[in-house]
């Protein structure tokens, strides 16, 4: 601290002579929030997750280990018993591991806002005339690139132990694309569990139990016909199974299948009740 | 809008932790430009009161308004009119002071620019220049607080809500501390500040109410205050077999008020309307033959002031009847508590 000035410069400056005015300040203040203003506040608040992301690289570790050890480790291990050969394996795995590293990332979406929340700071966003949508929706803007990272270094690693995406390069942006549709859509449910649990510790348990099923009882790492019937009927309405086959026809034939709008459409009803729960939540809990 | 409109304007304030009432109908009028202190013990309920009328905390029962502005109707208008500096400092940790100061500005609907001039006026007028571009997690205490209230501050709001501003700074700081609150109301701001200290709302306040429990228990200026429980406080330390009854009998007759047992035997605290009373007293108790083992006139205490108000001291307040559910006797409990001992709106 400054040591030159023994007391503190409490009164304002003479020059400035300012009064406040409630009068005129009441007479200002607007009953609520124009559009632009939501959008504005949005991108400051993506613009501190940026910020804090820059000094806490560490973050992005599940981001970046998950897709080269994921992708490495499953095509050595299970390509030979699923596919006859890696090479052969790939085009099934690839998107598979993508959906994959996509899903846990919004989890991570969910754990960071809950340990964000319970900050201080979060005491004085709730006191300012801001948008309460604004603190849970622009952290999620700011980790879209979380999940390019996610699905863009999958498919690279992909391509580095002999993948050949035969939907060619703007096949496999469309899969990059629809990756990060999804996993955006459906970081609001995590959102929510955010909003709503005691702890992060807690919004990890739960998400784990959501997870894990979800993104193993699909069609991510085997092929459908390969399971028994009651498993194959769960396995086919299993949303991360739309997203794993809109990915793989997107990458390896380049073409939009009915997948890719059954994954859209599933993402704007996610987003459609979770995004208003979660402002609620927020609103109401905190 | 008249000057006649009060900054804060609350009525019945209640609210219910689930079958816990810890604010439980409580009436504030704080008028435009003064300071005006809340004082309770830990645990009164003086947070969760002022988090209710900054929109932090539904209402869950009465009415407040700010500036004649609704605050359960209108949170978004409250929000443009008011700064909260809490208990604890509400900044980012990870960013540093500038950034802060840039980021609160930027979410009120400053251009990027004049929010940095916001930040660099507020951190001269906070003394924290010097630490701009330093992370908060290597402020100070008491510059975590500065920079807390400079964040208040951005938009100039008309009322500031300040949570036990001291607490936990050293004198120095905490004195800082006063003529920067007493700076906001010399440019026109209205303060509501909570506290523990009775010195400190007796330096700051204009006008306190005493909160105990959830209710107010009294209100008025701090010289009304005081006066309900004397100007200073003898404390006096009987030696060793020195009859306490005949002394008490003594303080009665000089002081002309009861005094105080502590709960170590042979100490008692006697309230004084002025410290001079104190030689006479001494005196009493020499013609009474009763001897003393030390002295000493101290002011009186907030637990002092809490004593005469409630008849139960300051840290009475978080366990002994805290955990039984008493609020649901009736809505009305401030009107219809005993009010024989109390100064009620002492004007
Ligand atoms: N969120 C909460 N849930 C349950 N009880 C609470 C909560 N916040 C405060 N309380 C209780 O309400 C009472 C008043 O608390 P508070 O307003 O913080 O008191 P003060 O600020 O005067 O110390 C305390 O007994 C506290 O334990
Ligand atoms: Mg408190």
């Amino acid at each position: 601290m400054n040591t030159a000035s023994p007391t503190l410069a409490a009164a304002p400056p003479a020059a400035t002579a300012y009064r406040v005015d409630p009068a005129a300040a009441v007479a200002a203040a607007r009953p609520r929030n124009t559009p632009a203003e939501t959008v504005s506040q949005t991108l400051i608040m993506a613009r501190r997750a940026l910020k804090k992301m820059r000094r806490n690289p560490e973050q992005f570790f599940d981001v970046t280990v998950q897709p080269l050890l994921f992708t490495a480790m499953f095509a050595y291990i299970f390509g030979g018993a699923i596919a006859g050969g890696v090479k052969n394996y790939l085009p099934v795995l690839i998107p598979g591991i993508v959906a994959q590293t996509v899903l846990t990332t919004c989890m991570a979406t969910g754990v960071q806002l809950r340990e964000d929340m319970e900050k201080g700071v979060f005491d004085r966003f709730k006191s300012l005339p801001m948008a309460r949508i604004a603190p849970l929706a622009g952290p999620m803007v700011a980790d879209l690139i979380r999940y390019l990272i996610a699905a863009g270094l999958t498919f690279l690693t992909g391509v580095v132990i002999g993948y050949r995406p035969h939907g060619g390069v703007l096949g496999v942006l469309g899969a990059v694309l629809l990756a990060i549709v999804t996993g955006w859509s459906l970081a609001w449910i995590f959102t929510w569990l955010g909003t709503i649990t005691k702890s992060a510790k807690s919004v990890q348990g739960i998400s784990m139990m959501i997870l894990f099923p979800l993104t193993f009882l699909s069609n991510a790492f085997v092929p459908v016909s390969t399971l028994p019937g009651w498993l194959a009927a769960f396995v086919k309405v299993n949303p991360v199974s739309h997203l794993v086959s809109g990915t793989r026809t997107l990458a390896n034939q380049g073409s939009v299948g009915a997948e890719v709008g059954w994954t859209l459409l599933a993402c704007l009803v996610v987003v459609a009740v979770f995004a208003p729960l979660s402002t609620l939540s927020y609103r109401r809990h905190l | 809008m008249t000057t006649a409109t009060a900054a804060v304007e609350a009525i019945g304030l209640r609210k219910d932790f689930g079958g816990f009432r810890a604010v439980d109908g409580v009436d504030l009028e704080v008028r435009q430009g003064e300071i005006f202190g809340v004082l309770g013990p830990n645990g009164a309920g003086k947070t969760t009161a002022l988090r209710m009328l900054a929109t932090l905390l539904p209402i869950d029962g009465g009415q407040a308004r700010v500036f004649g502005v609704d605050v359960a109707r209108e949170p978004h208008r409250i929000r443009q009119l008011i700064g909260i500096t809490g208990q604890y400092a509400s900044v980012d940790e990870d960013m540093t002071a500038t950034e802060n100061l840039w980021m609160f500005g930027r979410l009120q609907g400053l251009r990027s620019a004049d929010a940095r001039a916001t930040a660099r006026r507020l951190l001269a007028q906070f003394d924290l220049e010097a630490a701009a571009d330093r992370p908060i997690a290597q402020f100070s205490g008491g510059m975590r607080r500065r920079l807390d209230l400079a964040a208040s501050l951005i938009t100039r709001p008309p009322l500031i809500f300040l949570d036990e501003p001291t607490t936990g700074l050293d004198p120095r700081t905490r004195g800082q501390m006063w003529d920067t609150i007493r700076g906001l109301v010399t440019e026109g701001c209205t303060v509501l500040l909570t506290t523990q200290y009775l010195d400190e709302a007796d330096q700051l306040a204009g006008r306190i109410a005493v909160l105990d429990r959830g209710r107010k228990v009294a209100e008025g200026t701090p010289a009304q205050l005081k006066a309900s429980v004397g100007d200073s406080t003898l404390q006096l330390h009987l030696a060793p077999g020195a009859d306490q009854e005949q002394a008490r009998q003594v303080v009665l007759r000089v002081a002309g008020a009861e005094p105080v047992l502590t709960p170590e035997s042979g100490r008692m605290n006697v309230p004084l309307d002025t410290a001079d009373r104190a030689a006479d007293v001494l005196i009493g108790l020499r013609g009474a033959g009763v001897s003393i083992a030390s002295v000493s006139v101290a002011q009186p205490s907030l637990d002092e002031v809490f004593l005469a108000l409630t008849g139960h001291g300051a840290d009475a307040g978080e366990d002994d009847a805290r955990g039984g559910t008493d609020g649901t006797d009736d809505t009305d409990t401030f009107a219809s508590r005993p009010t024989d001992q109390i100064p009620q709106e002492v004007q």
